[in-house]
């Protein structure tokens, strides 16, 4: 069941098996020791091209081209920050993929508890057949659904709004998946007294059952919330006006405006800019995020 | 996101009893549940029928007709599938869409396997790893984009650079015909190996230590022990990571578009780009419409044909 809160410490005790512990004890070591160096040559290729960025953003242009290239820059340039707020309407890209990300995020959140509700603690005819069938257009590839989807947000006259990027993306097959395989687990006795009360069960629902669904939540709003926020193909067809831009689409577009000389420290600086939100996010939530990951990957 | 459409067996009394009684025979009780159990799914069936099902007839409709957006769709019968199967430049996006997929998808599991191994071992650290190996996946594919294009310049680039330190001229990387691909294969790598190594590290952490136990006692060694318990046990893991990986793979955009935009001589253009690229540059909406359903078809193959072959390999593989 989804519910269990396994993190996923190592703690496999696999060294301690049926072999006697002096020699095993130092051979574990330089087992250690090797699979250190291996990760973390590894990690430098993994973070290299982040550490290089962050480096750059503080750099001169000047010192960008310079041979042999620096890590650490000779004077940390802070104004490469100012000016890329000057220059690009950074903050504002920001600001939209914010509003456009939030909205969907708490649709996605309403929509699929409810409907987990409905598919794990309510009876009416037909409930496994559906979910089965509901479940089942998680397989429909999205790339197919491009044109005819953008034909429909142009009879809706849709296009170039917020509205194409939000209202479609509220629902949720998987946050549907992942919300009821929660609820399932949660003990009848919790809603039994609130029913016996005479409480409704859209009460029941608000007040009983999503507060104690409170992970599995906070792990369907990060994965809405970072799948939405990175998003670039459906906005990039949606979106016209520069002023509506999403981050990376603004980001993109900052990029391409310097077909030659390329100021790469400034380009550099708003990518990092761009990185952090998503990141800190990240760092906050890992615990759920990764919970997500072992409910999908394994038990679905 | 998941594939997979077993629905783990209910084990809770909740969900156990799973009555499936008819209308006429329910009590005003149990139909004011069943009424409020269909209202819940509303917002989800309304989507459904809306942004599903409508525009997937939608699609299959367009594929056969000539569409342009100004005018109506005239309906042409097979000529977007006619034009499409004799057109050289079609065939070799198709072919590119293949390298990448599978270009990507194997190494990325190998080396995710790799790593959560290594990341699975007790010592110290290992929560950081975890971390580092994953951020590549949750950054912004356009931030991505950006700083591999500058290790790919062909000046200024660092790939260049340290090239440069022991001697060896580098190659142009992404303006080249051929290492264009490869370049991007290897940045898709970095991308995506620690969603795949996160996935196999909760697998590994689910193997009972008794199995491993077991095996020692009756001296096995340390291979027999992989192929013979982790890698059966892994089994429902990988099959996992490769079915979702090949359906990514399949539909890959962002770094096509963003640092090659199909170039040089598109050899970078997939499908998605393509796609892409006739319906919304050239208005094409038929025609691109068409190579969806192509697109469509062979991920279906691909995904039904590793359903059949898993009975084959995947541990527990029911169904």
């Amino acid at each position: 069941m989804a519910v269990k809160q396994e993190t996923l410490q190592p703690a496999r005790k696999l060294e301690a098996v049926g072999q006697d512990g002096m020699s095993k004890s130092s051979a574990k070591r330089v087992g250690d020791l090797f699979t250190h160096l291996i990760l973390a040559a590894g990690s430098i290729v993994m973070v290299g091209p982040f550490a290089w960025m962050l480096s750059s953003s503080f750099k001169t242009q000047y010192e960008i081209y310079k041979f042999p290239p620096t890590l650490i820059p000779e004077s940390i340039q802070w104004i490469n920050y100012l000016v890329v707020f000057e220059q690009t309407a950074l903050g504002r890209y920001v600001g939209n993929s914010m509003f456009v990300s939030l909205s969907v995020t708490l649709g996605v959140l309403l929509t699929s508890s409810l409907a987990g509700y409905s598919f794990s603690r309510l009876h009416f005819p037909g409930r496994d057949k559906i979910f089965l069938m509901y479940l089942g257009t998680m397989m429909i590839p999205g790339a197919i659904l491009l044109i005819p989807s953008f034909v429909l947000m142009r009879t809706f006259n849709w296009i170039d709004t917020y509205y194409a990027l939000i209202v479609p993306g509220v629902v949720s097959a998987w946050g549907t998946f992942l919300m009821r395989q929660f609820m399932m687990s949660i003990p009848r006795e919790l809603e039994d007294a609130a029913y016996i009360d005479g409480a409704t069960r859209l009460r029941i629902y608000w007040t009983v059952i999503l507060p104690v669904s409170k992970p599995v939540i906070a792990t369907l709003a990060i994965f809405t919330f970072m799948g939405v926020w990175n998003e670039l193909l459906w906005p990039v067809i949606i979106l016209r006006s520069p002023e509506k831009f999403t981050l990376p689409m603004g980001l993109a577009k900052f990029q391409s405006r310097f077909p030659n000389r390329t100021p790469w420290h400034l380009i550099m600086a708003a990518s990092t800019l761009s990185v952090l939100p998503i990141l800190f996010l990240f760092m906050a939530g890992q615990k759920y995020y990764v919970q997500g990951i072992v409910t999908t990957g394994l038990k679905g | 996101m998941t594939v997979s459409a077993q629905v783990p067996a209910p084990s809770q009394p909740v969900a156990a009893a799973s009555p499936r009684p008819r209308w006429s025979e329910m009590s005003g009780l149990a139909r004011r549940e069943a009424i409020e159990g269909y209202l819940f799914l509303l917002p989800n069936i309304v989507a459904f029928f809306v942004f599903l099902a409508g525009p997937m007839l939608a699609a299959v409709y367009f594929a056969f007709t000539n569409y342009d957006l100004t005018w109506p769709p005239r309906f042409t019968f097979l000529e977007n599938f006619q034009v499409m199967f004799t057109n050289d430049l079609f065939w070799q996006v198709f072919g590119q869409t293949f390298y990448w997929a599978f270009g990507m998808v194997p190494a990325t599991i190998v080396l995710a396997l790799g790593l959560a191994l290594m990341i699975n071992r007790e010592m110290r650290g290992v929560l950081t790893y975890r971390l580092v190996y994953f951020i590549p996946h949750v950054t912004l594919s356009v931030a991505a984009s950006i700083v591999w294009l500058w290790v790919y310049h062909p000046d200024v680039g660092f790939l260049n650079l340290l090239l440069g330190y022991v001697g060896i001229d580098g190659p142009q990387w992404l303006l080249n015909r051929r290492t264009a691909m490869p370049s991007l294969i290897l940045m898709g790598w970095w991308k995506s190996v620690g969603f795949a190594m996160l996935i196999f590290l909760a697998g590994l952490q689910g193997i009972p230590a008794e199995l491993y136990e077991a095996a020692v006692m009756d001296g096995a060694n340390p291979r027999q022990r992989f192929w013979s318990i982790t890698v059966p046990m892994l089994s429902p893991a990988i099959f996992f990571v490769m079915v979702t990986s090949i359906i990514g793979a399949f539909q890959g955009f962002d770094v096509f578009y963003l640092m090659t935009r199909g170039g040089p001589a598109n050899v970078t253009t997939t499908m998605v780009l393509h796609i892409y690229n006739n319906g919304f540059l050239y208005l094409k909406m038929g025609f691109a419409s068409a190579m969806a359903m192509v697109l469509f078809a062979t991920i279906m193959i691909f995904t039904l044909g590793q359903w059949v072959y898993a009975r084959n390999w995947v541990h527990g593989f029911a169904d």
